[in-house]
């Protein structure tokens, strides 16, 4: 990722500690082939100060699109990867002791809103219940992020947008969006590309001719046919471009597939063995 | 045990105890007879076995020791085998079929003794096989074993075992190899074209088929290359070059526009010239163009209806709506790389099974014919079932489930043995609940009181390095230590950890017919109250009944499902649950703990409400099998990570229970009346 400008945070107050903050600019365009209307609603929404969810199975560019989407705003973007420990105070800020003084340091979310920032949290059902409340504010026309600890009530600028993303195929019941935060969310549906389109994404950004990319196209969507046959899911557009990187630097397709496709995805036995059965017959 | 051999008249004489055969007027002396060559010890696993199955039943425990005479010396270690199989296959078909399965084992293992160490048996690849073909594109294909190779375009069947290649592996390819070309034929059209104006040109029909087959597997091989290159390269490396005078057969078939009816033109010039045997490979299965064209036949007509009937409700529903599309389905372009001609539009938005259907349609048609696209008249979308090949069998009647049932006299499983019944759980009088808790209102609340206290919450925990608040205590101690000149601690902050009560409990209660009165009453008495406690804390649980009659009719009863609230219904069905029939406790078990291993929780735990020892209808169950069963069934669960707990009413005491259980893992109440009082607090000390 190209991150170009050295990062401040806009200080409010005078007394905000900003640390390395999280905030990207990116200088250079990122790769991103639209399959539809993406980029319009996309840019609509962010006009219209709405929020946007990304839902979609795992590495099919959901990541890729936001970042592309921020450098096409010019905005600066703020990632984060939601996990089940993550705290309010992680999203909101927190103070830190520096000597005898306390110090207030900004988090990723409340950075993102005082800059007029893309605030992208990944994986948001991953994140614990509670947390995920902080952003319904954000979230309606209010648009404001109240920092209980500070007394502060941080309207959020208009540049500042808030995008999430999930992933529908997890069978888990207990990492359902709630209604009331879906509901808050222009929701944009991604999906494995079009043979074609994901063949010319392989290539370009893996670095290999068009006819490896079309075989590793192939092997992606056999192994997609795995789902709920062995596999949970089959191999994403992230998986086949590693794999071609692994190509491009001089590796035969059947280790790099192997390396990058077959283990990744597989433990069991058989699974293991069928995947590298696919993988000798598409090379 | 004296290393001495028996005699023929002390075996005799066992036998004859073992399996009353005075009083059934056989005489045991023969194979007595045989058994004294034997040692010792096999005489006694023998005896033992022969004991086992006269258990279940005396003609069985004969046929096995008489057979067990004659074969035992040659069987060796393998006799424990042997009589597995043969129990086994008493379960499913009787006693003929075992003396078939017995002696079917004896064959194999003599001629597995004989077989190299090189071959590969079908079970031992089934599973990576079933996967690749999985993957591969078409309609979704059955893998089963069977004497030859060759698919009807719905099954696939591979032989037993093959051993034609040198090593494991290249038996492994061969495989592979077999099934690829299999898939290939339902795939590419191979049962398209009626085969039978040629078939019947030639004298000797087999040799006939063994051509087409050849042909078909030249054509094939090159349809293979198209998308799966590295699976052709390694279909031509097993069968070598082809002979020299197929050659030009063999590129003309490799064109991309060679169809079945291409092969057909090969065997017709062939026969022109003059017809030798077909060469034979090892990686071409037979085909059966008739058997495969009856089952392609049935399944256009079944497809056709399916998409026809959807179709209706399309068109239904665009009259009504005047909607132009629905774009709730993906299109059926998804299939890219599927040479097909252009899908009519109206397909797009057919529900997934029709479009399957419309898939499977253009494999064998190579489009939708026309007349599937007008819609057949006023009729409803059903559901596919009631056309299934199978000749639509009512659900009712179906079994939901089969368990396996641990035999401890064998030492091993009884294979689909228990059928078990998803059933509806009956609505009781939603009043005698209100009852209840009006009766017990006192009761509940202290219950809900003391549970609410247990419930999950954040805890703070001190002088962390890293947190979300300052902990000032901390802070004015390090302070004071950076005055005085020593080092302070870094531990400044407080870390609110949530505790979370990651639990699903599952109650099984007990509905067998001696539950009645009392026992009926308390048990629903307790589950109200547990209910409401279990309410106040936000654990997920779930009750279900249990009962059954014999092992072909092992029923449960959901009354509240995981995914169930505590609502009117629930409580209406708590009320419901009345005395039923007896308990085989076993099945019970599994079913419902593969039930609560779905749920994501850390902890999980089984909560078994019973009246007494488990008990069917048969004598069987009854006594030390019943309960090495519930055993087993426990140990699975616990090997799956599910804790249980067993809350009992027995007044004739429990000595089974640690036996089942564990030692204090289970809870005995004497007294029926007592135990909505107790039940409260048993869970809490379980799940505190």
């Amino acid at each position: 990722m190209n991150t170009a400008k050295p990062a401040s945070g806009t200080d409010v107050r005078g007394d905000v500690h900003t640390p390395a903050t999280p905030l990207v600019y990116l200088a250079s365009e990122p790769y991103y082939h639209a399959t539809g209307d993406e980029l319009d609603v996309f840019e609509a929404a962010a006009k219209s100060c709405l929020p946007v969810m990304l839902k979609g199975p795992t590495g099919c560019g959901k990541t890729r699109f936001v970042e592309h989407m921020a450098w096409r705003l010019k905005r600066p973007l703020v990632t984060v990867a939601c996990h089940d420990d993550l705290t309010t105070a992680d999203l909101v800020g927190r103070y830190l002791i520096v000597g005898d003084e306390t110090v207030w340091m900004d988090g990723p979310l409340t950075a993102a809103v005082r800059a007029g920032a893309i605030c992208y949290l990944d994986e948001i059902v991953e994140a614990r219940k509670d947390t995920t409340v902080v952003i319904h504010p954000l979230t309606d026309s209010r648009r404001a992020l109240p920092v209980e600890k500070r007394g502060e009530y941080i309207e959020a600028p208009p540049d500042f947008m808030l995008v999430i993303s999930y992933n529908p195929g997890y069978q888990s019941v207990l990492k359902e969006m709630k209604p009331s935060t879906r509901q808050r969310f222009v929701a944009l549906d991604f999906d494995y590309p079009e043979a074609d389109t994901e063949a010319r994404i392989v290539a370009h950004e893996g670095g290999v001719d068009d006819t490896t990319a079309q075989k590793l196209v192939k092997l992606g969507g056999l192994t997609r046919k795995l789902k709920g046959a062995g596999l949970d899911e089959g191999a994403g557009t992230r998986l086949l471009v590693h794999a071609a990187q692994l190509i491009a630097r001089g590796m035969t397709p059947a280790i790099a597939c192997t390396a990058a496709i077959a283990r990744p995805l597989a433990d069991e036995t058989d699974t293991r063995d069928a995947l590298d059965d696919l993988i000798a017959a598409v090379f | 045990m004296s290393e001495r051999k028996l005699f023929a008249h002390e075996l005799e004489a066992r036998l004859d105890e073992l399996l009353l055969l005075s009083l059934r007027q056989r005489s045991a002396a023969e194979p007595a007879a045989l058994l004294e060559a034997l040692p010792r010890e096999l005489q006694e696993r023998v005896l033992h076995w022969a004991g086992v199955a006269a258990q279940t039943s005396d003609d069985l425990g004969w046929l096995i020791a008489s057979l067990a005479a004659t074969q035992a010396a040659g069987l060796g270690a393998q006799l424990d085998d042997w009589v597995r199989a043969g129990l086994d296959a008493y379960d499913r078909s009787g006693l003929a079929a075992t003396r078939k399965a017995l002696n079917e084992f004896t064959e194999a293992s003599k001629a597995s003794a004989l077989r190299s160490q090189d071959s590969v048996a079908f079970g031992a690849i089934e599973g990576r096989l079933s996967r690749f073909l999985h993957a591969l594109d078409g309609r979704a294909l059955r893998l089963v074993s069977g004497p030859k190779a060759w698919t009807d375009t719905e099954t696939l069947w591979l032989p037993e075992r093959l051993d034609a290649a040198a090593d494991a592996a290249g038996n492994r390819r061969l495989y592979k190899a077999m099934a690829a070309l299999l898939w290939a034929q339902t795939r590419f059209g191979s049962f398209n074209v009626d085969p039978e104006p040629e078939l019947e040109q030639w004298p000797d029909r087999e040799r006939a088929l063994a051509w087409f087959a050849v042909f078909e597997a030249m054509r094939l091989e090159a349809c293979i290359a198209v998308e799966l290159p590295g699976l052709a390269l390694e279909i031509a490396g097993l069968r070598g070059p082809w002979p020299a005078e197929l050659a030009a057969a063999a590129a003309k078939l490799a064109e991309p526009d060679a169809t079945v009816a291409d092969s057909l033109a090969c065997m017709a010039a062939l026969r022109e010239i003059g017809v030798s045997p077909a060469p034979t490979l090892p990686h071409i299965g037979a085909l059966d163009p008739v058997a495969a064209r009856r089952v392609r036949a049935a399944r256009i007509t079944r497809e056709l209806a399916i998409v026809r009937r959807a179709l209706n409700v399309i068109a239904a529903a665009d009259t009504k709506a005047g909607a132009a599309e629905n774009s709730d389905y993906p299109p059926l372009a998804a299939e890219g790389e599927m040479q097909v001609p252009d899908p009519q539009a109206d397909l797009l938005a057919l529900p997934p099974a029709a479009r399957e259907a419309a898939k499977s349609l253009m494999q064998d048609l190579g489009e939708i014919p026309p007349e599937a696209l007008h819609p057949a008249g006023p009729g409803a979308w059903q559901p596919v079932d009631g056309i299934n090949e199978s000749g639509a069998v009512s659900v009712t009647t179906q079994p939901d489930a089969f368990y396996d049932e641990w035999d401890y006299r064998r030492a091993s499983w009884r294979h689909d043995w228990c059928h078990l019944y998803e059933m509806e759980a009956r609505a009781g009088d939603p009043e005698w609940v209100d009852e209840v808790r009006t009766r017990h209102a006192h009761l509940i609340r202290s219950i809900r009181r003391r549970f609410e206290a247990l419930r999950g919450e954040d805890k703070p925990l001190k002088r962390q390095f890293d947190g979300e608040e300052i902990d000032l205590d901390a802070q004015v101690e390090a302070r004071a230590d950076r005055k005085s000149g020593s080092e302070p601690s870094p531990r400044l902050f407080i870390h609110r950890r949530r505790i979370e009560r990651s639990l699903a409990v599952m109650f099984m209660v007990d509905m067998s017919g001696s539950t009645k009165g009392w026992v009926n009453d308390a048990e629903r008495e307790s589950l109200v109250l547990l209910c409401e406690a279990i309410e106040a804390l936000g654990d997920s649980y779930a009750i279900y009944g249990f009962s059954g009659w014999t092992r072909t009719h092992c029923d449960i009863y959901p009354v509240k499902r995981f995914s169930d609230r505590y609502d009117t219904a629930t409580r209406s069905r708590i009320a419901g649950i009345e005395a039923k029939d007896y308990t085989r406790m076993g099945v019970a078990v599994r079913h419902l703990s593969g039930l609560l291993m779905r749920q994501n929780t850390r902890h999980k735990l089984l909560v078994t409400l019973s009246d007494g020892r488990p008990d069917d209808f048969s004598d069987e169950y009854r006594g030390r099998y019943g309960i090495e069963d519930t055993r087993h069934a426990l140990l699975e669960a616990r090997e799956k990570g599910i804790r249980s707990y067993c809350v009992t009413i027995d007044r004739h005491g429990a000595d089974y229970l640690p036996q089942l259980y564990g030692p204090a893992h289970y809870s005995v109440i004497d007294d029926a009346k007592k135990l909505p009082q107790k039940i409260a607090e048993i869970y809490r000390k379980l799940t505190g």
